[in-house]
């Protein structure tokens, strides 16, 4: 279930911290990451309800620098980088030639010239060696991981926990805004930035001050109910607001449109890797898209399993299981686009059983602010 | 912890066995590597099991563990309470939340299992690993 420590895992600089905190380990991407502290269902009600910490260092950052930086980032990624603004970050797709996904991301702009990507612990090298073979530009592109510690305060109480150890006045940072600006004395990025459906902050500090921003942060939200979270909450709250997960709902044979995400692609933009296929499949038509389900059944539909409808194999559960907050099972799959209404009676395929589902609206959980 | 009477197997089960009457559960080790349970899935009462094969799951938040019968026998009666309180196996997992009641075909079998001391060895040459 956990898989042991072994030399060839990656550690984020407060993997001790974690280990020494009794933390249950996993490896998730070639990292050796906490899955959980106090359990999931306590870690997953803490953030909906007070406040979570999380690690997520094993992230990948990518910077691009130069006159051309705007020119590259809008051609390895399908959203418009050129709307963002300084200090603005967006959600976006880093995008394969057949319009596909290499990874999602988060893009900053730092500066007209100077964008920092986000990317996911497990393909930042796929993706740092993916923008430089498709630069075309002669903007300098950076794998800086090693350069980042970041952590994730989330939950309604998020704000203030994180205001006691920052002067940066955070309600003035709009979602999806960011500021540079000291907490705890580090300098750190402020983004107002999350994964987990809350409100929330995730900020990127130079690893050597790790330790001390995770304490300083847990001693600071104690009495807010403050807990630390593993990656197994994580996974329950994005899934809970319907959020991707490369590897699951989005990979190398998925599009934008399959995936419900075409408000990430703008195809006014001008051209970009993969643009013309993904002109075609809009006008042509898509074959599957992603849907929300719950189950009707007691039993609990989870990755991979089959999904049928009106009898006859309809396509595979990308991520299900259970939702904490809402005291349901849900998950989303791909089907043909004519069998996935909302309303529609559909089984999961358990254990060479049907057990009865329905698809329904995403994302499950929106909050109520 | 682990209780002395208890038989116990390598997939972290336990029987407790008087004379042809067994009861069924996982170990407290098992329900720490699971984490929150959320759902369990047991047999029939009159189902036959032989000594290894799968009688249930036990599902937590991340993962479905299958549950191997640790002896052979007729299941006599299900834990009706693990239906609406799963998490039960978090909390008391030697006692309130045993699994299945079963009566045993060869209570012989029941000596190719650790005793408790031996199953307490063998976590601990797992807890090593991690």
């Amino acid at each position: 279930m956990t898989t042991p420590a072994t030399a060839e895992l990656r550690k984020t600089a407060l993997n001790s911290v974690h280990r020494r905190a009794g933390a249950k380990m996993v490896n998730f991407g070639g990292w050796d990451m906490p899955l959980e502290y106090s359990g999931i269902l306590a870690e997953h009600e803490a953030v909906r309800m007070r406040a979570g910490l999380f690690d997520v260092s094993h992230m990948g950052e990518i910077e691009v620098r130069g006159s051309s930086a705007l020119e590259l980032v809008q051609w390895v990624s399908c959203n418009d980088a050129a709307k963002l603004v300084v200090g603005q970050a967006h959600y976006s797709g880093l995008m394969t030639n057949r319009g596909t996904f290499v990874d999602d991301l988060l893009v900053h702009k730092l500066s007209d010239t100077h964008y920092l990507l986000c990317v996911n612990a497990g393909n930042q090298d796929a993706d740092f060696a993916h923008i430089v073979a498709n630069n075309r530009t002669t903007a300098q592109v950076e794998n800086a991981g090693p350069r980042y510690s970041q952590l994730a305060i989330q939950g309604p109480r998020a704000m203030e926990i994180l205001q006691k150890l920052t002067p940066v006045a955070l309600a003035a940072i709009r979602y999806y805004h960011f500021v540079f600006g000291k907490v705890d004395g580090v300098d750190c990025l402020i983004a107002r930035t999350g994964y987990t459906g809350e409100d929330g902050f995730e900020i990127y500090f130079d690893p050597h001050f790790s330790e001390k921003l995770w304490n300083d942060l847990m001693h600071a939200g104690e009495s807010a109910g403050l807990i630390p979270c593993g990656l197994g909450a994580r996974n329950t709250l994005r899934m809970e607001a319907g959020m991707c997960l490369y590897g699951h709902e989005i990979d190398e044979t998925t599009t934008p449109w399959e995936a419900g995400l075409g408000w990430i692609c703008k195809m006014d933009k001008g051209a970009f890797l993969g643009s013309d296929v993904l002109a075609e499949q809009k006008k042509s038509g898509l074959t599957r898209k992603l849907v929300g389900f719950e189950m009707l059944d007691k039993r609990i539909g989870r990755d991979g399993y089959p999904v049928s409808i009106a009898g006859c194999e309809a396509g595979r559960v990308t991520s299900g299981g259970p939702a904490p907050f809402l005291k349901k099972n849900v998950g989303m799959a791909y089907v043909p686009p004519a069998s996935g209404a909302i309303g529609t009676d559909i089984e999961i395929g358990i254990r060479g059983q049907l057990a009865a589902a329905r698809i329904i609206a995403l994302p499950f959980y929106k909050r109520p602010h | 912890m682990y209780p002395a009477g208890y038989r116990y197997t390598k997939e972290h089960e336990w029987v407790s066995v008087e004379g042809a009457a067994g009861t069924i559960g996982i170990t407290d080790y098992a329900q720490a590597e699971l984490g929150d349970v959320v759902f369990v899935e047991l047999p029939k009462v009159g189902t036959q099991l032989k000594a290894g094969q799968s009688l249930g799951t036990v599902e937590s938040v991340k993962a479905v563990s299958e549950i191997f019968s640790p002896v052979s026998g007729e299941v006599t009666e299900t834990n009706a309470v693990l239906s609406d309180s799963p998490e039960k196996i978090n909390s008391d997992p030697h006692g309130a939340a045993w699994l299945v009641k079963i009566r045993l075909s060869d209570p012989k079998e029941v000596s190719n299992l650790m005793d408790s001391a031996a199953y307490q060895s063998y976590i601990a040459e797992k807890a090593k690993e991690h």
